[in-house]
């Protein structure tokens, strides 16, 4: 078997199979292999005849089948794509022009104005026009043969804890060696087909695009806006007999929250990864009732190892008082639980979550200091060189020999004289009858927690539950309701958000 | 009808819900919002939106929300 170097290789096999076969749609387009094939070929040759070669190519377009063309067609340049959207806050993606100082951006006609109002004067390039450049196959060839896996196909950014924007740079072998794991444990297939929630300027969205490629699935882009309508998204899903979904929990509990399991069930699934934040119990075990036969898997990683690196399938009931567990890191990758003096965590005690591996990517694009932070040599190795990530996240081994999340490393914090989990306050929360969601944050000047919650429950109830349940020094001084909890792109909470919400009060 | 108007305002005071009839057609709301008025609504008007209800025709205007909001209260 030839050894794969490049992500294109998916695409370039899978054509020759089934041509015809739908790869990409959403409700009014249908992109087949052959013109995912033929359309991205043709934007590899547009940047090559630009004199377009290694360097940042800005994709600025809307959730579209087309957009999943223009990254492939980036790469097919020999270039490495960086998409971004018109959802991002204007302020982001100045910041991210600033980091990045691209020479060119592809736009739709969705963006092509809007492009206009930002401080960039680069080339601006029409995804409808460079489509129709005649393939030159001697050049795309030449591109490859010069290609190796360590060479960067995306740069995502995420939010950095500064409010800088960290722009995470991934290669084909990161990318190749998590497409191989994770389709063998969401169990991909021909018959599979996907329907893709996130955004897809995310490194979330890795998980239909390429498994898609590699096995002749197919992926349904689900409209932003269906996310409001819980019945009309659960018919979208059937209509269109998805069967396998990767979404962020809060996009599981907007179904399972309002009560539309009850009066409609997603059919044909029988797939569902789940990650972004921690499942309340409750809300899992709705769907669980819904769907008794579908396979359950909690998903666990970082952009900075190129998506996810820890699974879990589910096999067995959980109590409302316990949490799902991350389970085991994925083939190929290796996960070091450290304690703070840099040793191995024993069996129950609590270590950061450290990764090893091919999946690692290459780091910020840009920015070597906030690199070399998180990304070290490994503290068990002092002989050679060998770089570990440090996910800032805390995590355990349970009796079962599971791997447990248990909360952000900033997120433990020292309240009269105890060491807290502020995620354990939440997690205690989040099992009272009428409560959505829980975020609790930390006054590190005043020394009080800070609760913001999610519910049909007023703050007197929600107080005499945390005492009740609680220890003393762990209840919450301040508890404020929301209507909404405010998410970060990649659907976490956003505790900066409450921070900012606290400091403005 | 004038809580309706005071919850939605505050959403998006630039616009005029009184005469807008296409807030989900010209993507005024989005699925923040939505979540933002079935709780506000359970809060002021003590009824909740049953998951049925959630549909693009019940919240493009501000009028037909009414319309609901005064059904499910005559329901109950």
């Amino acid at each position: 078997m030839d050894r794969q170097i490049n992500i294109l290789e998916y695409l370039d096999n899978i054509v020759k199979i089934c041509p015809e076969k739908t790869a990409y749609a959403n409700e009014t387009d249908e992109l087949s292999f052959k013109t995912v094939y033929d359309n991205a070929r043709a934007i590899g040759t547009f940047l090559h005849n630009e004199g377009r070669y290694k360097e940042p190519i800005v994709v600025f377009m809307r959730k579209h089948p087309d957009t999943i063309v223009a990254f492939l067609g980036v790469v097919y340049g020999g270039c490495y794509y960086v998409p971004i959207d018109n959802e991002m806050p204007r302020h982001r993606i100045e910041l991210i022009f600033q980091d990045l100082k691209p020479r060119s951006v592809i736009c739709d006609e969705t963006t092509i104005d809007s492009i206009k109002s930002f401080d960039y004067d680069g080339a601006v390039y029409s995804y409808n026009e460079i489509t129709k450049t005649p393939v030159n196959q001697a050049a795309l060839d030449e591109i490859r043969d010069k290609a190796i896996d360590t060479d960067p196909i995306y740069i995502v950014f995420t939010s950095g804890s500064t409010g800088r924007p960290k722009g995470v740079v991934a290669n084909h072998r990161s990318v190749i060696d998590y497409i191989e794991t994770l389709s063998e444990v969401l169990q991909v297939s021909g018959d599979t087909v996907f329907g893709n929630q996130t955004p897809l300027y995310v490194d979330a969205c890795l998980k239909e695009i390429y498994p898609t490629l590699k096995f002749g699935a197919k992926t349904y882009i689900i409209p932003k806006e269906l996310f409001m309508f819980p019945i009309k998204l659960v018919e979208f899903l059937n209509k269109y007999k998805i069967n396998t979904i990767c979404w962020v929990v809060p996009a599981l509990t907007l179904i399972s929250g309002l009560g539309a399991l009850d009066k409609v069930v997603p059919q044909y699934l029988h797939t569902i990864a789940f990650g972004s934040e921690v499942f309340p119990i409750k809300q899992f075990n709705m769907w669980r009732k819904a769907l008794p036969n579908a396979r359950f898997i909690n998903l666990y990683g970082p952009t900075e190892a190129t998506g996810m690196s820890c699974y879990y399938v589910v096999d067995r009931e959980f109590a409302l008082d316990e949490s799902i567990p991350i389970g085991r890191p994925f083939k190929n990758t290796e996960i070091l639980l450290l304690t703070e003096d840099n040793r191995l965590a024993q069996k129950g005690e609590q270590g950061e979550i450290c990764i090893r591996g091919t999946s690692l990517t290459m780091g910020y694009y840009n920015d070597f200091e906030r690199t070399n932070e998180v990304f070290v040599q490994n503290p068990l190795n002092t002989m050679y060189p060998e770089l570990i990530y440090r996910t800032g996240d805390i995590g355990k081994i349970n009796e079962r020999g599971e791997l447990v999340f248990v909360s952000r490393k900033d997120y433990q914090i020292k309240h009269m004289g105890h060491r807290i989990e502020l995620g354990e306050i939440e997690m205690v929360m989040n099992q009272m009858d009428g409560i959505q969601s829980a975020a609790c944050i930390f006054d590190n000047d005043k020394k009080k927690i800070i609760m913001y919650y999610v519910g049909n429950v007023s703050k007197a109830d929600a107080v005499n539950y945390c005492k009740e349940k609680l220890p003393r020094y762990m209840v919450p001084n301040l508890v404020e309701k929301l209507d909404v909890m405010p998410l970060t792109s990649n659907g976490k909470i956003n505790r900066l958000a409450l921070k900012e919400m606290y400091a403005n009060r | 009808m004038e809580t309706l108007l005071e919850i939605l305002g505050e959403l998006h005071p630039e616009i005029d819900f009184e005469t807008h009839k296409s807030l989900i057609d010209d993507k005024i709301l989005d699925s923040f919002d939505i979540v933002t008025i079935i709780a506000e609504v359970n809060d002021r008007y003590g009824v909740a939106i049953p998951a049925h209800e959630i549909t693009p025709e019940n919240f493009n205007s501000a009028s037909a929300l009414y319309e609901l909001i005064q059904r499910l209260m005559d329901e109950d």
